[in-house]
């Protein structure tokens, strides 16, 4: 069993606009690139040319369809990686202490030299966002690109996670959580962001931007002045058009 | 169990060194930053200073690196040493490849140059490749554009100067309605994606108009889930509802459209559709001003939408009166198109209002002044605040052509181009029919050709036919079966040259196109027609050259294979000649260069053309004193003048007072100004320049200065297109040349000047009752064609591809999951696992495009699944129509342009017993290069 720390004031973590996400996977394998050339083991393939390509990834992105009581299907992406939980079951499971959460910002880390790849952690994420790497034996997850986020090697603007930075639709937001006046806390607010699965109790510090309400055109009634009809054939229409054309600047001859 | 925590060095090295390049993961061409790790690719990401991503990258240029290194990669030149299909080859130095090319195409450019087909594919050189094919003097070169959007591109430049993603993008800042036609979610990329991004940012509203729900149609708020091949009777009826309300924006279509220039209207005259022109040939409008005939483009004249003109017993009535005589017809009215269009009539009344409301109620305005060229001083640029942007879903039809051109007529109508929060043009479009060279085809032996390829034609005269009315093209572009070809027609060179229609020809040398797998039709008669011999055992098409970078199904089908590099290996310009990459508020082009060198005995193709044409002694490719003209396509790039002071690039030219953008003579330093400067080029529009731009004498001029045209060049859009009118005046029996008779009733219909609508031709040719549904594909966003498969990370993505299926038909059939169908065409049929979907047209299936894959191609496993479960609809259609009894061949292709018709495509779907393997399943290819490491761990630092 590993303790977590005591509450951190900074919470870093993503919020994630499901209104915005186009399920593109840019996300997905962005981290991938990065967390294969960083931090700890490479992420490996398996049957990388094969029947059973399988990797190790962080981040996923997954497409529900979702069929409303009235009006057409719906289909929405829903990218998905470690949410940095505040109750993070996957640390506290942890036999040798090498799952941990910061002190200081609350991301949650493996550290793989201490890892003996049981999967316990992996068995009790809710979320699926652990991936044992089948190459390393090591227990691999989102580090929220803490070798990015404050690393002096890189300009200030890219310190960011890698997925965050490559978002074409820039649907994925990074800041801290904890301060109730960051941007990523005031987007929360003002869109409703919501916790995953919050009846686990896990009190994840990333939060979801739910798809705003679709297929809500106003209805022709309200809309009918616009297409008043002036004219029920070309003739009629070229009466019209002179009329209208002398109303215009410079009109009137 | 301690709350040590280890320590973490949270500033580790990120590289070495940052190079920059541009992707070429797919067609989008974003900046990158290549971070090096001891002499190898570490890792790729945005380049946020690049004009076309700003930082962004999407998962194909992320993944960049597993392309870079994939096992699929050609190691040397290859000849074939088996049957053609087989994959047997060996391999052969560059010396003695050279040297074979050089046999086979000498004679023939020495004799019959138009012996040689050369055909590039999804080439990003086409000026390059181009002025090659008219060094050697062969009519027959195109690109992939006929079998890609040529309908979007040649509808946008005749009605309008250009049309969506290289010429133009939604004025993302400003727009506060967009409407999004049939995109395959990567036309462009990440442009489009960052577009949504901000429109969703600041609140604006999206519609999607798409048979299938996926990608930017499933975060559209609204979706419209049309029938597959009637968008323009869609927006026909938009057109109707807004006429008919006098919802239209007169002052835009008075100034900066030819709906006021007057049309001859008497039937009995041989000018009869024709513009009333002057002694100069300008085009007539009457003058509000005086009430007098005055030319289009006269200093201070005021055209006027409603007044006609009647001399010598004809009467000219503006274009405008006989668009109101069209389109408030009730043939166009939304109940009459509703059933047709899978649209509720009161739904398309309620979308077309709603462009109304937002098109002249929430007009805004910017305070620039500008000047138009007719003289008169704007003091304001209003903005009609709806955009749109379209792609190959409303273009691939065999309506295409007259669809795009339809969408181009509504954005007019709303005065929603060129202005604030409307459709905006990026440099060096807008540029209209008339300022793009015409076809030429004239072939002298061992000569150049007499100018370039392709073009647009304005009439019967520009048509490229023997005197006998035979195509001068081996794919027939520029002949009365597709008069506008503007792109070629890649799609019909295999099955033309086989039939020896419209003559026999000696070496098909292609490049980067996929033509014996996923970008062909009819995949299995193309196998035959590669691999079939004549009565005297020789192939039917005798040779066949092909480069690539990897094992592709196509190399199997060549006879020598011209290995290319890999894009992080080669130089490459994003050049203003060919596809630019430019944005509405800059001008902009880039490079590629080799940011790591090539481990395997590879070129650049450009470099091998450079070298071929020398061997050939080709104009532009000799010295005078006949030694190599360039070394390499860098060369070529750095010192090659189209024009004087314009090169393949239009940044750091050599000024008087050092490097400068536009003109310029040739900076033997260029390359290392473009790598020194982040791999790319950008220069801003002036800012009262920035709008209106065929109009305003701001850009035009600026436009000059840059070196996108040598003179001002204002144009007026072109609601009615004459040159369409001439074709259809020819099949009229007007004028000297004169289509074939099997032609004239298709002619009178289609080259139509107003746009209209007719059904996909396929449907005329079909039962549709025993095939009622109908079938597309769609690219994925995480894969470009044929090349994601061999990236050990996009597979993981999208290894195999189910039949998507609509409730309805899921229910009729009782399918479940798990289950497998026969689905079948007039032509062919496929056995395929499907999936349920729900948010899609229910008369439509479809499927990922180019995820499956023939066994041996790509380095993969033969149990890949990929080659087991992944299937091409390519099996179901056709290149020809089918045969309707009269002897002759009508392609599957749009009668304008040739565009391949692939969505025409109808389809019966039944369940299958679940078989071992897709069907149809072809037999393995040997590949050529050797298998990929079972697993892989890609960490190049220590």
């Amino acid at each position: 069993m590993t303790q977590l720390p005591p509450p951190s004031a900074k919470k870093l973590g993503l919020v994630i606009d499901l209104d915005t996400c186009v399920g593109c996977h840019a996300c997905v394998v962005s981290c991938k690139g990065w967390n294969t050339e960083n931090y700890g083991a490479p992420l490996s393939d398996q049957d990388a040319y094969g029947a059973n390509p399988s990797g190790t990834f962080l981040n996923r992105v997954h497409s529900y369809e979702v069929q409303p009581d009235q009006g057409e299907a719906q289909l929405i992406h829903f990218p998905k990686s470690c949410l940095h939980c505040e109750d993070a079951p996957c640390v506290t499971v942890c036999p040798t202490g090498a799952s941990y959460k910061r002190a200081e910002d609350g991301i949650v880390l493996v550290n793989e030299s201490d890892c003996i790849g049981c999967g316990l952690c992996a068995w009790a994420c809710p979320y699926g966002a652990r991936e044992l790497d089948a190459k390393e034996g090591v227990m691999k997850k989102c580090t929220l690109c803490v070798d990015r986020i404050y690393n002096e090697n890189l300009p200030e603007e890219d310190r960011q996670p890698a997925c965050v930075r490559t978002c074409p639709a820039g649907a994925r937001h990074f800041g801290d959580l904890g301060d109730v006046d960051s941007d990523v806390s005031k987007l929360v607010a003002d869109r409703g962001g919501f916790d995953l699965m919050p009846e686990q109790g896990t009190r994840p510090v990333n939060k979801y931007l739910p798809p705003r309400p679709k297929d809500e055109m106003p209805e022709f009634d309200v809309l009918a002045p616009y297409l008043e009809p002036i004219a029920s054939d070309g003739k009629g229409f070229v009466g019209w058009l002179d009329k209208a054309l002398s109303s215009l600047p410079g009109g009137a001859k | 169990m301690s709350l040590d925590q280890p320590q973490l060095d949270t500033s580790p090295d990120v590289s070495d060194e940052v190079r920059k390049t541009t992707c070429y993961m797919c067609a989008c061409r974003c900046g990158i930053n290549v971070h090096m790790k001891d002499g190898k690719v570490a890792y790729i990401e945005g380049n946020k200073d690049h004009p076309v991503n700003q930082g962004v990258l999407c998962a194909k240029g992320s993944a960049g690196i597993m392309q870079h290194n994939a096992p699929s990669r050609l190691r040397a030149p290859l000849k074939r040493v088996g049957p053609r299909g087989s994959g047997e080859f060996e391999e052969i130095s560059w010396e003695e490849a050279l040297t074979m090319a050089t046999d086979l195409l000498g004679p023939i450019r020495e004799k019959h140059p138009e012996k040689l087909a050369f055909f590039t594919g999804r080439d990003q050189s086409q000026s390059f490749t181009g002025f090659w094919a008219q060094g050697f003097g062969t009519p027959n070169f195109a690109a992939h554009g006929g079998f890609c959007s040529v309908n979007m591109a040649a509808a946008g430049i005749y009605t309008m100067g250009g049309a969506f993603w290289e010429f133009g993008q939604p004025d993302w800042e400003r727009t506060k309605l967009f409407m999004l036609f049939g995109v395959a979610e990567d036309h462009d990329s990440n442009p489009i994606k960052m577009g949504i991004g901000k429109i969703k940012e600041r609140g604006a509203r999206m519609i999607g108009v798409n048979p299938i729900r996926t990608g930017y149609n499933a975060v559209a708020d609204d979706w419209v889930g049309i029938t597959p091949g009637t968008d323009g009777l869609f927006i026909l009826a938009m057109v109707h509802c807004l006429m008919k309300a006098g919802k239209v924006d007169l002052d835009y279509l008075a100034r900066f459209t030819n709906a006021s220039v007057l049309v001859n209207e008497d039937p009995k005259s041989d000018q009869f559709g024709l513009f009333l022109r002057d002694d100069d040939g300008q085009p007539q409008v009457i003058d509000r001003n005086t009430g007098q005939l005055a030319p289009w483009n006269g200093q201070d004249v005021e055209p006027d939408l409603a007044a006609t003109y009647r001399a010598k017993g004809i009467t000219h009535r503006p274009v405008f009166h006989q668009m109101a005589d069209r389109y408030l017809s009730d043939e166009y009215a939304p109940e009459a198109v509703a059933e047709r269009c899978g649209i509720p009539a009161q739904r398309i009344r309620a979308l077309a209002a709603d462009l109304a409301r937002v098109a002249f109620d929430e007009a805004i305005e910017l305070d620039r002044p500008w000047t138009d060229f007719r003289g008169k001083k704007h003091d304001k640029m209003v903005g009609r605040p709806v955009s749109f942007h379209a792609m190959r879903g409303i273009s691939a039809h065999s309506n295409g052509f007259q669809t795009c051109r339809a969408l181009h007529i509504l954005q007019i109508i709303l005065g929603s181009v060129e202005v604030p929060g409307g459709m905006r043009f990026k440099p060096p479009y807008p540029k209209p029919a008339t300022a793009h060279p015409k076809p030429h085809g004239k072939v002298t032996p061992g000569a150049a050709l007499d100018g370039p390829h392709l073009g647009y034609t304005h009439g019967p005269e520009d048509l490229l036919l023997e005197d006998d009315g035979t195509p001068k093209r081996i794919d027939k572009a520029y002949s009365w079966e597709n008069p506008m070809s503007a792109h070629g027609l890649m799609h019909m060179v295999i099955s033309n040259a086989h039939a020896g229609v419209p003559y026999k020809i000696d070496t098909l040398f292609m490049y980067m196109a996929n033509m014996s797998w996923n970008s062909s039709m009819n995949v299995g008669g193309v196998h035959k027609m590669l691999t079939d011999k004549d009565e005297d055992g020789n192939y039917v098409i005798p040779n066949i050259i092909y480069s690539d970078a990897y094992s592709s199904e196509m190399v199997a089908y060549a006879d020598l294979i011209l290995p290319d590099t890999t894009y992080l290996e080669r130089h490459d310009c994003i050049s203003l000649l060919d596809r630019p990459i430019c944005e509405a508020d800059g001008v902009a082009d880039a490079i590629r260069w080799p940011v790591v060198e090539p481990d395997r005995d590879v070129r650049g193709f450009q470099s091998v053309l450079c070298d071929l044409g020398a061997r050939l002694g080709m104009p532009g490719f000799v010295n005078e004193d006949g030694s190599q003209k360039y070394q390499d396509y860098a060369d070529y790039i750095t010192n090659h003048i189209r024009r004087p002071g314009v090169g393949p690039l239009a940044g750091f030219r050599k000024g008087e007072d050092g490097p400068q953008g536009g003109r310029g003579d040739v900076n033997p330093n260029q390359i290392q100004d473009y790598i020194d400067n982040g791999g790319f080029w950008l220069e801003h529009v002036p800012e009262n320049a920035a709008f209106y731009k065929p109009f305003s004498m701001d850009y035009q001029n600026w436009a000059v200065k840059m070196g996108f045209y040598d003179a001002v060049q204002p144009y007026i859009f072109q609601l009615y297109v004459e040159p369409l009118r001439k074709f259809q005046a020819a099949a009229e029996g007007i004028g000297e040349r004169q289509p074939p008779e099997h032609l004239r009733e298709r002619l009178k219909l289609t080259m139509d000047p107003l746009p209209i609508w007719y059904g996909p031709l396929e449907d005329d040719q079909v039962d549709l009752d025993e095939y009622p549904v109908h079938a597309l594909t769609q690219r994925p966003m995480a894969m470009y064609h044929s090349w994601g498969t061999q990236n050990a990370w996009l597979r993981q993505i999208h290894g195999h591809n189910p039949l998507y299926v609509p409730t309805k038909i899921w229910e009729a059939n009782g399918f479940e999951d798990g289950d497998w169908a026969k689905v079948s065409s007039t032509h062919g049929s496929i056995v395929v696992p499907v999936a349920h979907q729900a948010s899609l047209n229910a008369n439509t299936v479809w499927t990922w495009n180019a995820i499956g894959k023939r066994k041996g191609a790509w380095a993969l496993d033969e149990d890949a699944p990929e080659a087991t479960k992944g299937f091409l609809l390519n099996h179901l259609i056709h290149e020809l129509l089918p045969p309707k009894g009269d002897g002759l061949r009508w392609a599957n292709s749009d009668p304008v342009t040739g565009q391949a018709a692939w969505f025409d495509l109808r389809v019966k779907i039944e369940k299958s017993d679940v078989p071992n393997e897709a069907q149809p399943v072809m037999p393995a290819i040997k590949s050529p290069v050797p298998k990929g490491p079972s697993a892989l761990e890609w960490k190049v630092g220590k």
